[in-house]
């Protein structure tokens, strides 16, 4: 132990007890832990790799690209110029955008309503949320609601129903709770509501786990997918995840991909370029909030 | 009685002796909106004890800012809880709820007898245990593997790489798949150009439980190690020091240090997905059952949601989703049952 404490090649972050890895042991875990993330990162890589191939580098890879060639906007240029895609992306931005927002209001207001155990109705209220996280009423009972709500072949259909997850609002529920109960009490002794606690002083200090919720919101609603397949039936309504479905796994030729004339994209560019759109708004929004995980999970797991 | 109520209400009191006070003189001035809610919301509780309507008129901001997720709820949860009394009847979308005649148990004993409802309790039952067994321990491994790193960088990278596939869509995962594996997949592409025969992997049902596996690996675990990781670095490393001062190997620490730290939450998540069992993924289910037949794919919740909303048989579907959502509570609860019997304290305790 004390010998390799005093190694001076030991990084400062090692404990003096914890002993460096033999060689075999560390080499099993770089190539495992490669192994997991290649496996992630590596469909991803060819897949936006061969969105933006021409025709003749997929050709030439025969099917996917895995090394790059020439490089074209085209199969991008072409489905986002009008037509079933680019209605089906604004379809989806529109609901994420309204859903989240609705989602966040509702859930935060609540979240903080019930962050104080003893007041009143305290109990039953969050009995009531909890409830449904035990017993969910089905598939069948959920559609002849929205249908007789008239809901049926409307954005509210792919809104409402999934608008509040009580999970995050518990989460943040655990959070509001650990904040230290002094500084409320004295935003209300300076004589601040609790509209006013909770917009100036409990929100500005949880940002990074009402980050997080949010974008589980978003996630939510853009991956949306079944409530769509049972709730609309204008398929220009369709939002983007059912036209994927239709395009890559049930083969519905994606528009232009057959006249292929000059300068059209190729058609496994196109399919993949419907794949990236899904993917795109996720990796936009993620690296932002990715850091907050462990933080605001925990502490609303640990709570909760 | 009263002392009870006495010291419940006394038993924030410590922490806030001044808020009493503040809503006494703050009242008036600063919530000029409170006349109004008092003349609405102050009616109702007059005929409630003295103490209730204190903490009504101190607490009522809290209960109103509660309200619309208790509406959403009672209309999106709890009404479709009502609306499965069409089990118990003969429901025609075109006479409604209110007129459709009642059948009593019919539906129920129709489902009971049904074999394909019994192949879809057991396609779901045997995914639900092979998945227990090959997907469940997967992200244990591999957050005590993380946690074995010590250069906090390379461990934040990796958990935002392997978090990531979380967030993409069912729909995404299966395309994502049918690019690698499918017939004109990455697979199949490099299989052919070096001379192999093509395998089937996509619409294979002989293999459709590794391939949903391998899926609900792909998307979730990386995303599982999340909690155990939480778990770990809640463990004392005064823990570890010690047994390793008292001659502890690594592996012992492991057995005796790491794993006892990650039993409750390892217990917790097997409730949660023990509770879970008759929920298998519906959204994979449903995108793939063109491509291996609903023998292979059939699970519950897609039973239900074919007899019923394809095929219009209401009430049968409703019975059987019914059943399902029963015996899934009963299930949690009894799994919980155990977990305090081992002295855990479950999902919820007492």
């Amino acid at each position: 132990m004390s010998a390799t404490t005093t190694k001076p090649r030991l990084r400062p972050e090692r404990p003096a007890w914890y002993e460096e890895p033999g060689r075999m042991a560390k080499t099993v875990k770089v190539v495992v832990l490669a192994a997991v993330v290649l496996a992630v990162l590596g469909p991803l890589y060819t897949i936006v790799l061969t969105s933006i191939s021409s025709q003749a580098t997929i050709t030439r890879a025969g099917g996917l690209v895995l090394i790059p060639g020439e490089i074209t906007l085209a199969a991008y240029q072409q489905i986002l110029s009008g037509g079933v895609v680019t209605r089906a992306v604004l379809v989806s931005v529109g609901v994420t955008a309204t859903g989240t927002l609705l989602s966040m209001v509702v859930s935060v207001l609540c979240a903080y309503g019930l962050s104080r155990p003893g007041s009143f109705a305290h109990t039953p209220i969050l009995f009531t949320l909890l409830i449904t996280m035990f017993f969910s009423a089905g598939i069948i009972p959920a559609y002849l609601l929205v249908s007789s709500l008239g809901l049926i072949n409307t954005y509210w259909a792919l809104i409402l129903p999934s608008c509040i997850s009580v999970f995050n609002i518990i989460i943040l529920r655990g959070f509001f709770m650990g904040i230290d109960r002094g500084i409320l009490d004295s935003a209300r002794i300076d004589g601040a509501s609790e509209w006013r606690t909770l917009t100036q002083i409990v929100l500005p200090m949880s940002k990074a786990v009402t980050a997080v919720i949010a974008l589980f919101y978003g996630v939510g609603y853009w991956n949306a997918f079944f409530n769509a397949v049972l709730y609309i039936n204008d398929s220009a309504m369709n939002p983007l995840q059912v036209v994927l479905r239709s395009y890559v796994l049930q083969g519905v030729s994606v528009p232009g991909q057959i006249d292929v004339g000059d300068g059209a994209a190729a058609s496994p560019a196109l399919q993949m370029a419907v794949i990236v759109l899904a993917m795109v708004p996720i990796l936009l929004v993620y690296p932002f909030v990715q850091k907050h995980f462990t933080k605001g999970v925990m502490i609303g797991a640990v709570k909760g | 009685m009263t002392t009870g109520t006495e010291r419940r209400d006394s038993a924030p009191a410590p922490t806030n002796p001044d808020a009493g006070t503040s809503s006494r003189s703050a009242t008036p001035a600063t919530r000029p909106a409170s006349k109004n809610h008092q003349a609405s919301g102050g009616g109702g509780s007059v005929r409630q004890r003295a103490s209730l309507k204190v903490r009504f008129n101190r607490d009522r901001s809290l209960v109103f800012m509660a309200l619309p997720a208790v509406i959403l709820l009672g209309v999106f949860a709890y009404l479709p809880m009502l609306g499965n009394m069409v089990a118990f009847q003969d429901y025609s979308p075109y006479v409604g709820i209110p007129d459709s005649p009642w059948v009593g148990m019919e539906n129920f004993s129709r489902v009971i007898a049904d074999p394909e409802f019994w192949l879809a309790v057991k396609n779901t039952l045997v995914i639900t245990a092979f998945q227990l067994v090959f997907f469940f321990p997967i992200p244990i491994a591999l957050a005590m593997l993380l946690n074995s790193l010590v250069n906090p960088r390379l461990r934040a990278g990796i958990q935002a790489v392997v978090y990531l596939p979380h967030f993409f869509s069912w729909v995404l995962v299966v395309s994502v798949f049918q690019q690698i594996f499918g017939g004109a997949g990455l697979l199949n592409q490099s299989l052919r150009a070096n001379g192999w025969q093509a395998v089937d992997v996509m619409t294979n049902p002989d293999t459709f439980l590794f391939l949903i596996t391998s899926q609900a690996i792909w998307k979730d675990a990386g995303w599982g190690i999340i909690v155990f990781l939480a778990a770990l670095s809640a463990i004392d490393p005064a823990q570890y020091e010690a047994a390793a001062v008292d001659g502890a190997g690594r592996w012992k620490r492991m057995w005796h240090v790491t794993l006892p730290g990650l039993r409750s939450v390892i217990v917790l998540l097997l409730i949660l997905r023990l509770g879970d069992s008759l929920t298998v993924g519906f959204e994979q289910m449903i995108l793939q059952r063109d491509a291996v037949g609903a023998d292979a794919s059939e699970v519950l919740d897609t039973f239900v949601y074919y007899t019923g909303v394809q095929n219009g048989d209401w009430s049968y579907a409703a019975a059987a989703g019914l059943i399902k959502g029963l015996v899934s509570l009963a299930l949690i609860l009894a799994a919980n049952k155990v977990a305090h019997i081992f002295g855990e304290s479950g999902v919820y305790s007492k």
